[in-house]
C-alpha cells in the first residue's frame, strides 16, 4: 500500500524519509515539487499526483507536506487519513507538529513510523498503543533514563493490541481520577452582504437579481434600503444581508484520566438535536441507536469522543452581526473601509476573542485605518488584514475605518474581499445541547467529572 | 543557500562515505568537501568547526562520557547531536564497545542518518553484530537498520537470520511476532523458503497477534517471489477462516494483494466477515468493505432491476419532464431508457426480485460504519451502498459524505470527486445538502472547482434560481480560474435546464462587458456553445458579439466570435462582411487560431455572399499564402482550391457549400465525471479516471445469481437440533432476555458490543447477528458453547435454514417446522406476542423503528409476565419434546440428559454430573470464612459428586473393562508437583481381569508419571479405585500410556482441563491485591461476560468457578466480587481469579497468571462455566 513517506518543508527540502518496502529514490519528489512550484498557495497542490511509475498522495498540514508514494491501487482517502494520523501522532507526542520538532526527535519519529505501518499497511495507529511501545519524551523521563540507563522503548510489549479494547492501555493508575468533557460547537456560516442575517430576504426566492450591476434594480426588487455611495454612484452597499448558509458542527473532546477499566455512560438532555454523528471507535453504536446515550470504555488521556452536526433546519442563532462597507473609487486610486461588529443572538453571554480577517485585493498598496477597539495588523506581503477585537462590548460597538490606497494605475478590484470572523463564547453551546449526566461503571472510586461548553466560529464568512 | 552554508550543514553528510546517486545535494557536498575522502582522516575542514575536538575524541570512551551524557540530555534533542560530525569509524567503535549506552547512541545516530536519507550502508557489518543485543532499544534500532539495508547487503544480512529463527520459537508471542515481522521485511531472496516455513508455522500459531503478523508477511513474500503464490494462497485460505477480528483485516489485505481473483475463497467466510466487520480495526474495515463490494457484485442480483423498470421508465421522467426538451441530455437518457426497457422486458420474464439475505446482511452490517471517525471507512461504506444498495436506500450515505466535507481539504478533495460522480447518477440524494456545497472564498481553487461541479450536477428547475444567484457571487471572485469554471458551469446549467437558458444567456452576455478579459473570453466561448443550440433566436447576441471583436484580445474568444459569425452569417448578413473587412486589416497581427478562423469566415462568406466579399476573401487568402505558419498556408491553399472556381478545380468544389455550411451538431456540455462510476468509487483509479496498477475491475451484476448455498457454513447436525429446541424455549422467554440484554448493555465490554454489528436493529435481530462470530467459533473448536450462545446460535441456524428454504426447500429440515408449529400454537394461546417476535426475527429486513418499538413494548410488560411465562414454557415444553427426538435420533441422549439445563459438553465423552448446589455453596462459604487454616482446603471438602468424571476406556473397547478417571483434587502425596488422578476400574465382563498396570508411557518432554500399584485381580462386576500422579508440566498436553491387563494392552490418554493443573492456596485479601498488582499487563486477562440467569448469585458463581478450576476462595469485603487463588502444580506460578458481578448479570472476569497460556485457557473455561 504505502511505499514511502517523505516529509517536505515549504521551501521544498526533504528532511525525513521512511520506506516500508523497497527504497524509492527521493527524486520521485521532483514531480511533487514541480506541482508545488506551479501552485500559488500550498493548499492548491493537488493531493494526488500521477507520475509514470508512482502515485504521489500528499497532505499539507501544519506548514509541512506529508508526501506518500504509492505503487498500486489504494483508496486515496485511506492514505490521506493515515497521513493525518501521522501528523496527529507527532503532535500528540511532541506537543506540536513542525519541522523543528520532527528534526529534534528524528529517531523517535522514525521508530513511530516503523510501528505504524508494516509493509505499507497500518499496524498500530492508536495513540494509546503506540505510547505503550514507544514512550513519549518527558523531562523527567529523560533524566531518569540517563541515570538508570533505561530507554524510551516499552518493554511490556503492547498488550493493547492483544486486548479486545485496542484503544486503551492496560493497568492505568491515577491518584486523581478525573474525566473532563469539552463540548465545542462551531458555527459555519456564509452571510451575504452586510452580514446581518434577516428573514425578510431569506424568503424572497422570487428576487431575481439582475445580472447587471444596477443598484436601482436591486433595491426595488428586494425592497430593501440601498445606500448609494455619495462620491461614486457605482459604489453601493446592501445594509441588509442574508444568511446564505449556516450550520452548527460540534465536537465532544474528552480528557479522561481514570484508573482501571472504567465504563462510562454519557447522556444528553436533548440528544434529538443531533442530526448526524460520528464516534470514536470506543462508543457502542447500538446503544446510541436505541437509547441515545454514549456508552464507552474510554482511551486513556485526550481523545475526540464524537463529532456531531446539528440539524440545519433549526434556525441557527448567529451571535454577531457585521456592518461593513468596503468601497473603491473608480476614478482615483483610493478606497474606504468601514467595519463594525455587534452582538446579536448571544444568549446573554459575552462574545470574546472576536477577530476579523480580511484578504485584501492584491492591488492594495497601503492602508491607513483606525480601530476604536482592539488592534489591527496588516501584512503587506500577503495582503492580510487581521483585526483583533477581543471582547465585544454591546454598549460601544467596535469599529474599524480608514482609507485604502491602491497601486497607481491598477484597476478597481472586481470583488470586495470577504471577511472571516472568529469568535468565542464561553459556557454556551449555541445549539442548546446539554450534557445530562455521566455515570461510571466497572470501577469503585468516585471520579471527578466536568463538562465545559464553548461556542466558536467555524468557517464563518461574510461576503461583501 | 551559499556553498559555504551547505558546507556548514555538512556534518551528517560527512558520515556518508558512499552517496546514493539520487541525493543531489549530497553530491554537491561531496564534490566540495574534502571530508568525503574515504580514508576518513583528520581534515582541515574539521578544524573550522568550533565543536570539533570533542567529536574527534568522541567514542574513544573513558573520561568523555559524563560530559557527553550531559550534552545529550542538556540538548535534549537529537538535532544538536546530529549536527555534530561523527565519522563512521567512530560509530563503528561505539557499536563494538560493550556498553549498551554507547551502542544505543551510535544506533540513534545511524537511524537519524537513515531518516534523513543519508547513506549508512557501509556500517552494515558493525550493526548486524548487534542483532542479538539484549538491550531492547538497541535491538529495535538494529531491526530498523536491517530492514532498510538488508536488501542491499544480502550476504551479510544472512548472518542475522538465525537470531530471528530463534525468535520465532520464543514462548513470548510478541517476540515471535516481531521476529517474523523483521524476517519477512528484509527482502533477501535466499531466505524465501525460510520465510515460507515461518509464515506457515505462524499462520497456525496460538496467538492471534502472531497470526496477524503472518498475514502481513504474506504480501511481502509474494512481492519477493511470486512463484510462491500457490503456497501462499493456501495460507491465506487458512487465515481467512480465522475468527479473530485482529487477523481479519490483515488477511483480506493479503488476499487483495496476492489473489484478488480467487473470489471463491471468500464464500465460506463471507458471513463471518460481515459479522466481524464492526469490530475490526479501521484500516482493515476499509479493505474488507472494498473487497466485499466486489464480491457482492459477482454473487448477488442487481437490487435495482425492478425499480429501473418502474421508476426510470416512467416516474422520474415525468418528474423531470422538462428535461425532455433538452436535446443533449436526452440522447443519453434515451439510450439509457432503451437499455432499461430491454432490460425490463427481460426482467418481466424473470421472477420478481428478492434480495439475497446475505446481500442484506452486508448492507445492514456496514451501515453503522457510516458513523466512523475515519473518513476512509465512511467512504468505503458509501461506495458500497452506491454500488450495491437498492436505490431507495442509497440516500443514507449522503449525510455522512457531507459530514466529511468539514474535514481537511485533501479529504474534501477526494470526497467531492466521488460526490460529483454520484450526483450525476443520483441527483436526488444530495439535493437536500445543496448549501453544503456553497463555496467559500477561502477554499483552495481545486475544491472550488469541484464544488462547482457538484452544484452544476445538482441543478434542476426548482433550485436553479438559487444556484444561479450563488454563481453570480462567484463570478466576482478574484480567482480567475475559478471564475472561468463558474462561467462554464453556467453554460452547462443552461444546456441542461431549458427554462433558464435565456436567463443564463443574458447573464453571460452581460458578462461580455466585464472588465476582465478572461471572464469575457470564457463567456464568449460558452455563449458560442449555447448559441449553437438555437441560433435563429439570438441574432442580436451575435451582433453584440461581433462588436466585441474590436475590444477582445484573447485569441480563443476572438476565434469563437469569428466562427460564430461565419457559421450564422445568414442571420447577420450585414455585419458579417464588415467584420471580415476589419479582420483582413489586422490579419497579420492575429494569433494562429484567429487566422484560421478568419480564413474560415472568409470561405463561408464567399460561398454565401460572394458579391460583397469576393475581393476580401482573395486578399485574406493571399495574406495567408505567405504566412509563417504552414498550417495556415495549407489551409489557405486548400480553401482556395475548394471555393474559388477555376477551370482545373476538382469535383469537390461542387460540394463546397455542403462542406462548409453543413449543420453542425451542438456540442454536448457534459460533466467530466459522467460515467466515471464504472470505476469503483473511492478508488485511486476513479480519482485519476484511469486504471491504476493493481486495480480490480468492479464486475457487472450477474444475469442470474450464482448458487447462494456456497456461503453456507457446515454446522454439526446436533447443534442445529438442540439449538432449535432451545430456540423455542427462548422464544417464550423472549421478553425476559431481550430486556436483560438491553439493561446490561452499558456494562458490556466493547468486544461484546459486537452486537452492534447488527447496527440499527435491536431486539432479536441484533442478538442474532451479534452472536454470529461467537457461535461459529464455539462450533469449530467443538467446545461447549454457553447456553445463551447456543440459543442465539440456534436462532441463527434456524434463520439460515429458513433462508435456505426461501431459496430452495431443504428436505431434511422440513419435518421439523411442523412440530415447531405445534409448540408455537400451544404457546400462542397464552402469549399472543410470541407470534410477533417470531415474525420479527424472521423478517430481518424490518425497519429499525418497528423492531425497537416492539422491544420496548416487551420490556414494559416483561415484569408482569415474566414469571408467568416461564412457568408456561416449562409446562408447554414436555409435549414438544418427543417429536423432536424422533427427528434426530442420534442426539436423543443429549436432549434427554439436559432437560432444562442444557449443557453442551466439550466432547461427547464428558458427562456433567448434577451438582449439589446446596452443599457446594456451603463449602465455598466455608472457604471464605476460613482465615488462616490451610488445612481447610476446599479440595478435601468438595464432594466427590462435584468432580467431573471422564472416560478412559469404554466398556466395549475395553472388552468388558471400563475405566473412568477424575481429578481428585487431593494433593498427590508422593510428589507435590503431580496432579492426582483417580482411576476407577469397573469390570463388567464375566471373567476377572488380572494384573492391571501402566506401561510404556509416551510423554511430552518434562512430563512425568507416577504409576499406580498394579492391581492383581479385579473380579467380575467389581469396581476398584486407584490414584496415580501425573506431572503435566503445566500444560494441557495429554499423557499417553498403555493400560495393560494380563491379556490386552489399551492405548489411553489423559488430558487435563486447565483448571486441574493448579492447586488452591490460601491468601488474605491484601496479599491477593498485592499479588494481583504484580501480575498486570500481559499477565492479566480480562473478559466481560453476562452471567447465566441461574448463576447470578454469589454462591452460584463461587460454585461454578471452583468446579471449573481447582482454586480456593479468597475472602473479600464486597459481595459483588469473588476472588480465587491457586498456583500451578508444577511450577507453582500464581493463578488469581476474580469475578466482579454487576447488576443484571453482567460480570467481569479477571485472571492474573504468570503463564499466559494457562491464563487464557482458564479464562475460556471459567467464562464457559459462568455463562452456561
Amino acid at each position: 500500500m504505502i511505499n514511502s513517506l517523505f516529509l517536505i518543508n515549504p521551501s521544498g527540502e526533504i528532511f525525513l524519509e521512511k520506506h516500508w518496502k523497497s527504497v524509492v529514490s527521493r527524486s520521485v519528489c521532483d514531480y511533487f515539487l514541480e506541482a508545488k512550484e506551479k501552485a500559488l498557495e500550498p493548499e492548491d497542490v493537488p493531493p494526488v499526483i500521477h507520475t509514470p511509475h508512482h502515485y504521489l498522495i500528499s497532505i499539507y498540514r501544519d506548514k509541512l507536506f506529508f508526501l506518500s508514494v504509492i505503487q498500486t491501487e489504494v483508496p486515496p482517502l485511506f492514505v490521506i487519513e493515515f497521513l493525518h494520523r501521522v501528523a496527529e501522532m507527532i503532535q500528540d507526542y511532541f506537543g506540536e507538529c513542525s519541522e523543528t520538532v520532527v528534526k529534534d526527535h528524528m529517531v523517535m519519529v522514525y521508530e513511530l513510523l516503523e510501528e505504524m505501518l508494516d509493509n505499507g499497511f497500518p499496524l498500530a495507529t492508536e495513540s494509546n498503543v503506540l505510547k505503550e511501545m514507544i514512550r513519549p519524551p518527558t523531562i523527567l523521563r529523560s533524566v531518569v533514563n540517563t541515570l538508570t540507563g533505561t530507554s524510551n522503548v516499552g518493554d511490556t510489549l503492547l498488550t493493547g493490541q492483544l486486548s479486545t479494547i485496542p484503544w486503551r492501555r492496560a493497568g492505568v493508575r491515577y491518584t486523581n481520577n478525573e474525566a473532563y468533557f469539552d463540548v465545542v460547537e462551531e458555527i459555519d456560516a456564509i452571510l451575504d452582504q452586510s452580514g446581518r442575517s434577516s428573514t425578510d430576504l431569506s424568503t424572497g426566492t422570487t428576487v431575481q437579481r439582475s445580472w447587471k450591476s444596477d443598484p436601482e434594480v436591486k433595491g426595488q426588487a428586494s425592497g430593501v434600503c440601498v445606500c448609494v455611495c455619495v462620491v461614486c454612484k457605482l459604489c453601493y452597499d446592501w445594509l441588509t444581508g442574508t444568511t446564505v448558509f449556516a450550520e452548527i458542527q460540534g465536537v465532544v473532546e474528552a480528557c479522561v484520566k481514570l484508573s482501571g477499566m472504567p465504563d462510562l455512560t454519557l447522556s444528553f438532555m436533548n440528544p434529538r438535536l443531533l442530526d448526524d454523528v460520528s464516534f470514536h471507535p470506543c462508543v457502542r453504536y447500538k446503544l446510541w441507536e436505541s437509547e441515545r446515550v454514549l456508552s464507552f470504555i474510554p482511551p486513556d488521556g485526550n481523545f475526540t469522543l464524537m463529532t456531531y452536526h446539528v440539524n440545519a433546519q433549526n434556525l441557527v442563532a448567529i451571535p454577531v452581526y457585521v456592518k461593513q462597507s468596503i468601497s473603491f473609487f473608480e476614478c482615483g486610486s483610493d478606497g474606504r473601509l468601514d467595519v463594525t461588529v455587534g452582538p446579536k443572538q448571544t444568549m446573554g453571554k459575552t462574545v470574546e476573542g472576536v477577530m476579523v480577517t480580511v484578504h485584501l485585493p492584491k492591488t492594495i498598496l497601503s492602508i491607513n485605518l483606525t480601530a476604536t477597539q482592539g488592534s489591527y495588523t496588516y501584512d503587506n506581503g500577503t495582503k492580510l488584514l487581521v483585526w483583533d477585537i477581543g471582547k465585544l462590548n454591546p454598549q460601544k460597538l467596535p469599529n474599524l475605518r480608514g482609507s485604502l490606497s491602491l497601486q497607481a494605475g491598477a484597476p478597481k478590484p472586481e470583488e470586495n474581499p470577504s471577511l472571516n470572523i472568529d469568535l468565542k463564547i464561553q459556557q454556551l453551546a449555541i445549539s442548546g445541547l446539554k450534557v445530562n449526566r455521566l455515570d461510571m461503571f466497572g470501577e469503585k472510586y468516585k471520579p471527578f467529572k466536568g463538562v465545559k461548553y464553548i461556542t466558536k466560529a467555524g468557517k464563518f464568512q461574510v461576503r461583501t | 543557500m551559499t556553498p559555504m552554508q551547505k558546507l556548514l550543514q555538512l556534518p551528517v553528510n560527512a558520515m556518508n562515505m558512499v552517496k546514493t546517486a539520487q541525493d543531489q545535494m549530497g553530491q554537491q557536498d561531496e564534490a566540495k568537501s574534502p571530508v568525503m575522502t574515504p580514508d576518513g582522516g583528520n581534515h582541515n575542514w574539521y578544524n573550522g568547526e568550533p565543536n570539533d575536538p570533542r567529536h574527534i575524541r568522541f567514542g574513544s570512551g573513558g573520561g568523555d562520557q559524563e560530559e557527553r551524557a550531559h550534552l545529550e540530555e542538556g540538548g535534549g534533542s537529537l538535532s544538536s547531536l546530529v549536527t555534530q560530525p561523527l565519522r563512521h569509524d567512530d560509530l563503528k567503535e561505539m557499536l563494538d564497545s560493550n556498553k549498551d549506552s554507547l551502542k544505543l547512541e551510535a544506533m540513534k545516530r545511524i537511524v537519524a542518518m537513515i531518516a534523513r536519507g543519508k547513506n549508512a550502508s557501509d556500517l552494515f557489518p558493525a550493526v548486524v553484530k548487534n542483532v542479538a543485543c539484549k538491550n531492547i532499544e538497541v535491538k529495535k534500532l538494529v531491526y530498523v537498520y536491517l530492514v532498510r539495508y538488508a536488501e542491499e547487503q544480502q550476504d551479510l544480512a544472512l548472518l542475522s537470520i538465525s537470531t530471528f529463527q530463534r525468535g520465532l520459537k520464543d514462548p513470548n508471542q510478541l517476540i515471535r511476532a516481531s521476529a517474523l515481522r523483521v524476517l519477512s521485511s528484509i527482502r533477501v531472496t535466499i531466505i524465501v523458503p525460510i520465510m515460507m516455513l515461518a509464515i506457515k508455522e505462524a499462520a497456525s500459531d496460538m496467538s492471534p497477534y502472531v497470526r496477524k503478523t503472518a498475514a502481513h508477511a504474506i504480501p511481502k513474500l509474494y512481492s519477493l517471489d511470486p512463484e510462491q503464490k500457490d503456497c501462499l494462497i493456501e495460507v491465506i485460505e487458512k487465515l481467512l477462516a480465522d475468527k479473530t477480528t485482529l487477523v481479519a483485516g490483515s488477511v483480506v489485505m493479503a488476499f487483495e494483494e496476492v489473489c484478488p481473483e480467487r473470489i471463491d475463497l471468500i464464500h465460506k467466510n463471507y458471513r463471518k466477515l460481515c459479522n466481524l466487520l464492526i469490530d475490526v480495526e479501521e484500516w482493515g474495515q476499509v479493505v474488507i468493505i472494498n473487497m466485499l463490494t466486489r464480491y457482492a457484485r459477482t454473487q448477488f442480483l442487481n437490487p435495482n432491476m425492478n425499480e429501473s423498470l418502474l421508476e426510470e421508465g416512467g416516474g422520474e421522467k415525468a418528474f423531470y419532464g422538462s428535461d425532455n426538451d433538452d436535446d443533449t441530455d436526452d440522447e443519453e437518457d434515451k439510450e439509457e431508457k432503451e437499455k432499461k426497457k430491454t432490460e425490463a422486458t427481460a426482467i418481466v420474464k424473470r421472477k420478481p426480485y428478492v434480495m439475497d439475505p446475505d446481500h442484506r446482511l452486508l448492507l445492514r452490517n456496514t451501515k453503522p460504519l457510516l458513523q466512523s471517525r475515519n473518513a476512509a471507512v465512511v467512504m468505503a461504506v458509501a461506495q458500497l451502498y452506491f454500488h450495491l444498495a437498492p436505490k431507495a436506500e442509497v440516500g443514507v450515505i449522503a449525510k455522512a459524505l457531507v459530514r466529511l466535507m468539514r474535514s481537511h481539504s485533501e479529504v474534501q478533495y477526494v470526497v467531492l470527486q466521488n460526490v460529483a460522480t454520484m450526483s450525476i447518477k443520483r441527483r436526488g440524494m444530495f439535493e437536500p445538502y445543496l448549501k453544503s456545497f456553497y463555496i467559500r472564498s477561502t477554499d483552495p481553487t481545486q475544491i472550488k472547482v469541484l464544488k462547482l461541479e457538484v452544484l452544476t450536477n445538482l441543478a434542476n428547475e426548482t433550485n436553479i434560481s438559487t444556484i444561479l444567484r450563488e454563481f453570480q457571487t462567484y463570478i466576482k471572485s478574484n480567482d480567475k480560474d475559478f471564475v472561468a469554471a463558474t462561467i462554464q458551469a453556467i453554460g452547462r446549467c443552461a444546456t441542461n435546464i431549458g427554462e433558464v437558458r435565456d436567463t443564463c444567456l443574458n447573464g453571460l452576455v452581460q458578462l461580455l462587458s466585464n472588465r476582465d478579459e478572461l471572464v469575457v473570453a470564457e463567456s464568449v466561448v460558452v455563449i458560442k456553445k449555447l448559441l449553437q443550440m438555437q441560433p435563429e433566436q439570438h441574432s442580436d447576441i451575435i451582433k453584440h458579439m461581433a462588436k466585441l471583436t474590436d475590444n477582445i484580445q484573447v485569441p480563443m474568444a476572438r476565434a469563437s466570435i469569428l466562427w460564430l459569425i461565419g457559421e450564422y452569417c445568414e442571420h447577420v448578413p450585414k455585419i458579417a462582411p464588415d467584420v471580415l473587412r476589419k479582420m483582413a486589416k489586422t490579419f497579420t497581427n492575429e494569433e494562429d487560431i484567429v487566422k484560421l478562423q478568419i480564413i474560415n469566415l472568409a470561405a463561408k462568406l464567399y460561398l454565401t455572399n460572394s458579391k460583397q466579399t469576393k475581393l476580401l476573401t482573395q486578399y485574406v487568402l493571399n495574406l495567408a499564402k505567405y504566412d509563417q505558419n504552414y498550417d495556415i498556408r495549407d489551409r489557405a491553399r486548400f480553401i482556395r482550391q475548394l471555393i474559388v472556381p477555376t477551370d482545373k478545380s476538382g469535383a469537390l468544389s461542387k460540394y463546397a457549400k455542403k462542406l462548409f455550411l453543413a449543420l453542425k451538431p451542438a456540442p454536448v456540455l457534459e460533466s467530466p465525471f459522467k460515467d466515471r462510476d464504472h470505476f469503483q468509487l473511492g478508488s485511486l483509479s476513479h480519482l485519476l479516471n484511469a486504471k491504476a496498477g493493481g486495480y480490480q475491475v468492479l464486475p457487472d451484476w450477474p444475469e442470474a445469481a450464482p448458487d447462494p448455498s456456497v456461503r453456507n457454513v457446515e454446522v454439526p447436525e446436533w447443534t442445529k437440533c438442540s439449538s432449535r429446541e432451545k430456540r423455542k424455549e427462548k422464544k417464550a422467554d423472549k421478553p425476559f432476555y431481550s430486556d436483560s440484554e438491553g439493561e446490561s448493555g452499558p456494562t458490556e465490554s466493547a468486544d461484546s458490543a459486537s452486537d452492534t454489528a447488527s447496527g440499527s436493529e435491536s431486539g432479536s435481530g441484533s442478538e442474532e447477528s451479534g452472536s454470529g462470530s461467537e457461535s461459529e467459533e464455539s462450533n469449530e473448536e467443538s467446545e461447549s458453547a454457553s447456553e445463551e450462545d447456543e440459543e442465539e446460535e440456534g436462532k441463527k441456524k434456524k434463520k439460515n435454514v429458513e433462508k435456505i428454504k426461501a431459496r430452495k426447500p431443504v428436505p431434511e429440515s422440513e419435518s421439523e417446522p411442523s412440530s415447531g408449529e405445534d409448540v408455537k400454537k400451544s404457546e400462542k394461546k397464552s402469549k399472543p406476542r410470541i407470534g410477533s417476535s417470531e415474525s420479527e426475527s424472521e423478517e430481518d429486513d424490518d425497519s429499525e423503528s418497528e423492531s425497537s418499538e416492539s422491544e420496548e413494548e416487551e420490556s414494559e410488560e416483561e415484569s408482569e409476565e415474566e414469571t408467568k411465562k416461564k412457568k408456561k414454557t416449562t409446562a408447554s415444553k414436555p409435549p414438544s419434546k418427543p417429536p423432536k427426538k424422533e427427528n434426530k435420533k442420534e442426539k436423543k441422549e443429549m436432549s434427554l440428559l439436559d432437560f432444562d439445563d442444557f449443557d453442551p459438553a466439550p466432547s461427547p465423552s464428558q458427562v456433567t454430573p448434577l451438582n449439589n448446589f446446596l452443599s457446594s455453596s456451603l463449602v465455598t462459604d466455608l472457604e471464605g470464612l476460613s482465615l488462616t487454616d490451610n488445612v481447610l482446603s476446599p479440595t478435601t471438602i468438595i464432594p466427590s459428586g462435584n468432580l467431573k468424571t471422564y472416560e478412559l476406556l469404554h466398556r466395549i473397547t475395553g472388552e468388558g473393562l471400563s475405566v473412568e478417571y477424575c481429578f481428585s483434587r487431593q494433593p498427590f502425596s508422593p510428589d507435590p508437583h503431580m496432579v492426582a488422578v483417580k482411576i476407577q476400574f469397573t469390570n463388567s465382563a464375566t471373567s476377572e481381569a488380572k494384573s492391571l498396570h501402566v506401561e510404556d508411557a509416551k510423554l511430552q518432554s518434562g512430563m512425568r508419571i507416577k504409576e499406580f500399584p498394579e492391581i492383581e485381580v479385579l473380579p467380575a462386576g467389581e469396581t476398584i479405585s486407584v490414584v496415580m500422579g501425573i506431572d503435566f508440566c503445566d500444560s494441557t498436553q495429554a499423557a499417553n500410556f498403555q493400560l495393560c491387563t494380563h491379556t490386552r494392552k489399551f492405548f489411553v490418554s489423559i488430558q487435563p482441563p486447565v483448571g486441574e493443573l493448579m492447586m488452591p492456596i490460601f491468601m488474605t485479601e491484601n496479599e491477593f491485591k498485592k499479588e494481583q498488582g504484580q501480575l498486570m499487563g500481559m499477565n492479566e486477562i480480562t473478559e466481560k461476560l453476562t452471567l447465566e440467569e441461574k448463576c447470578q448469585g454469589e454462591h452460584a458463581v463461587v460454585q461454578r468457578v471452583t468446579t471449573a478450576a481447582n482454586l480456593s476462595r479468597v475472602p473479600c469485603g464486597s459481595d459483588k466480587e469473588c476472588r480465587f487463588a491457586g498456583k500451578t502444580v508444577t511450577s507453582g506460578s500464581l493463578v488469581l481469579v476474580s469475578v466482579v458481578t454487576k447488576e443484571d448479570g453482567a460480570a467481569q472476569l479477571t485472571v492474573n497468571c504468570e503463564k499466559m497460556v494457562i491464563g487464557t485457557m482458564l479464562v475460556k473455561d471459567i467464562h464457559q462455566a459462568l455463562t452456561q
